[in-house]
């Protein structure tokens, strides 16, 4: 009786011990949680096919090392995204975190991650808090701090000579950080602030506000479906000509453009990526993207295939271990050793992106189609201002 | 001066536009006694046609027609299969069945025509602005919506009070089992009310259309307006949703355009601005409680008390 125990015991940690090999050489799970349903559900599903574009165009593997992605839709709500990170780490022992589009919901996602020692990889939202004070070793933002696009466009402004501003951003959170952002770095004066509803389909009365201070340019940060609203009452109003606008990428790209049409010609926009962008990694994902989705690619498509590209550098370096030797893959992450479609890349000591940012226009081509060109680099290894709040060392 | 005028305008031509939304809501809120959620997505389906069919034809008019049959028919499809079993049941019933049915919509239409907004461009005879006043240009396309508006209005008050099918409306709504004994077919009286409910949200959807983004969700944003303009003027009245639907428009946009002035007078021109967002993004539903609290059954209501 007492044998037959011991030999069962021993089976079973035989069987245990000789499993251990074949679980390495499971594929490294990524969790990809990003917004798939409502009216900002296009941008989850370009963060999703330019993630998926990287890791097909790699036959499965990220960096030669097999990987599963897992997909759910958060749908805006961050108590839906926080069960739904804490199901694929403790059930499905995703091992990387990504994908995220707003900036509420990772604030609370993120720290499922990180609690359970898992690294949380950005590939959208860069809040300010994370990148200052509560910055973590396992949390990385592949693709802007927050504020970027917005003081980029107060940079444009300064370079474009305009004196007046007029701001117009909907009231909340991420509003006030346009707001703060742009006159971080604009010099002339704030005719008017503007604050709207989210969500607002109607925006003729502040249209009649904006033409009546009669400012040198508006800047606005209206996402999606709102900056489409806004252009295209603010052609019919006859003002696209009058008072040009600068405007961060979020209101303005291929998707957005699509949308408004010829009433967006001349409108600029601040962005870190654009399909015209001239290098060799650029020119393949805006060909393979075009093939794959017969669409074009958004800076949502370019941020997930980056992130994707990034995860890919440092699981090449690591051999494929991510948890299991979390110092080396922080360390190869850190290193951003990748070819990144936006060109230049590199990590400051808070683990968000230095880059450059460039003046994007809204112009036609000979056939008469619409597209957005890039004209100017505004300013190159920008950075943000919250990386001294941040104790990281490299 | 010329800047209120101008104001008022936009808040005219804003509540026009809501009156065509809610007209089709409040007919079939009050009359058949449904609410229905999915008024929205009838919407948002007559704005897709409307863009589909123009962008194809390049005719607006086309475009418009095609809208109004879409979102017809689409109402006609809702109440025969759906709608239907739902007059006896409780509002709970009603509101979870809609509700389905905008989550259905929502995905069929990004299935259909997926997530990339859709274009719909102006009809170039109503592009462009003139000048209502010296110094105040004004779109033309807004100044087409107003009096679209005003004629729906003005030929929905015709047909329901002075047409048989009105009288029959109207008597279907007190009592259905007695106007279904006199041998009237109550049941496609029902479904032609509810087409024409739906043929309406699918009219204002296609005007929207070159105005706003084509979007999956676009009818959820304009229903709860639709809703505050319904319980406002009173369930069921046809008139009180007009008068419902301007004060909702005038208030909403004199709130965007004045208040943070008004505040300026008294706060810091930074806290003025962000108080002003906050109180005018509230401004109509304080109007709409203020209203419940003088008359509780809204402006102009038809229900009977219950």
């Amino acid at each position: 009786m007492y044998k037959t125990l011991i030999r069962l015991t021993t089976v079973l940690a035989l069987a245990t011990a000789s499993a251990a090999p074949v679980f390495s050489q499971e594929p490294v799970r990524i969790g990809l949680i990003t917004t798939l349903s409502g009216p900002p559900g296009y941008l989850g599903e370009d963060m999703r096919d330019g993630f998926n574009l990287a890791i097909d165009s790699g036959d499965g593997k990220l960096g030669g090392i097999p990987v599963e992605l897992l997909v759910e839709d958060d749908g805006l709500n961050p108590g839906n995204a926080k069960q739904i990170a804490e199901r694929m780490v403790r059930r499905d022992n995703a091992e990387i975190l990504t994908g995220i589009i707003f900036s509420n919901v990772q604030m609370v996602v993120a720290p499922v991650a990180l609690m359970n020692d898992r690294f949380y990889v950005s590939s959208n939202a860069g809040p300010s808090p994370m990148a200052g004070a509560r910055c973590h070793e396992n949390y990385f933002v592949s693709s802007w701090q927050n504020d970027a696009m917005h003081e980029t466009a107060g940079i444009a402004a300064n370079d474009a000579g305009y004196g007046k501003a007029v701001i117009m951003v909907p009231n909340y959170r991420a509003g006030k950080d346009a707001v703060a952002g742009f006159k971080r770095y604009f010099e002339g004066e704030i005719v008017d602030e503007i604050y709207t509803k989210l969500g607002q389909s109607d925006y003729a009365a502040e249209i009649a506000r904006i033409r009546s201070v009669e400012p040198d340019m508006v800047f606005y940060f209206l996402p999606g479906g709102m900056s489409i609203n806004f252009l295209k009452q603010y052609d019919q109003a006859g003002l696209i000509d009058e008072i040009p606008i600068i405007a961060p990428m979020v209101s303005m790209e291929a998707r957005i453009l699509s949308g408004v049409g010829e009433a967006a010609l001349d409108m600029r926009a601040t962005s870190f990526w654009n399909a015209d962008l001239d290098n060799d990694a650029n020119r393949e994902f805006v060909d393979e993207y075009r093939a794959a989705y017969d669409r074009e690619p958004t800076p949502w498509a370019a941020q997930g295939y980056d992130a994707a590209r990034l995860i890919a550098s440092a699981l090449q370096t690591s051999g494929g271990k991510v948890t299991e030797d979390p110092e080396a893959f922080r360390a190869a992450l850190r290193e951003a050793d990748f070819e990144a479609v936006r060109g230049s890349f590199e990590f400051q000591s808070n683990q968000h992106p230095v880059q450059s940012w460039y003046l994007l226009e809204v112009q036609k081509n000979d056939d008469g189609e619409l597209h957005l060109a890039t004209i100017d680099t505004i300013v190159s290894e920008h950075g943000d201002p919250y990386v001294d709040d941040c104790n990281l060392s490299r | 001066m010329l800047l209120l005028v101008e104001q008022l305008l936009n808040g005219l031509q804003l509540g026009v536009f809501l009156f065509l939304v809610s007209a089709g809501l409040t007919l079939i809120f009050g009359i058949m006694g449904v609410i229905n959620l999915a008024h929205g997505s009838l919407y948002m389906i007559g704005a897709y046609t409307g863009a589909t069919v123009t962008q194809a034809s390049g005719s607006y008019l086309l475009g418009f027609l095609a809208a109004a049959c879409a979102a017809g028919l689409s109402g006609v499809v809702m109440e025969l299969l759906l709608m239907r079993r739902l007059y006896a049941r409780d509002h709970l019933d009603q509101v979870l069945v809609t509700f389905g049915l905008i989550v259905f919509v929502n995905e069929a239409v990004t299935m259909i025509w997926g997530r990339t907004p859709l274009f719909m461009d102006i009809p170039q005879a109503l592009s462009g602005s003139v000048e209502i006043l010296p110094g105040v240009p004004y779109p033309v396309y807004r100044l087409a919506i107003i009096l679209a508006g005003i004629v729906a209005a003005v030929g929905l008050w015709l047909l329901i009070a002075r047409t048989r099918i009105g009288m029959l409306i109207r008597a279907g709504s007190t009592n259905r089992e007695m106007v279904s004994g006199l041998g009237v077919n109550i049941s496609r009286l029902y479904t032609l009310l509810f087409a024409a409910g739906a043929v309406l949200a699918g009219v204002a959807g296609a005007f929207a259309g070159p105005q706003v983004s084509v979007q999956v969700g676009m009818g959820e944003s304009i229903l709860i307006l639709a809703f505050v303009v319904v319980v406002i003027g009173g369930i069921g009245s046809v008139r009180g949703a007009f008068v419902g639907a301007l004060l909702v428009g005038l208030v909403d946009t004199l709130g965007r355009a004045f208040l943070h002035d008004l505040l300026g007078l008294f706060l810091p021109p930074a806290e003025a601005a962000g108080m002003g967002a906050a109180l005018s993004s509230m401004g109509i539903y304080v109007v709409m409680a203020l209203v419940l609290i003088v008359r509780p059954r809204g402006l102009f209501s038809v229900r009977p008390a219950s």
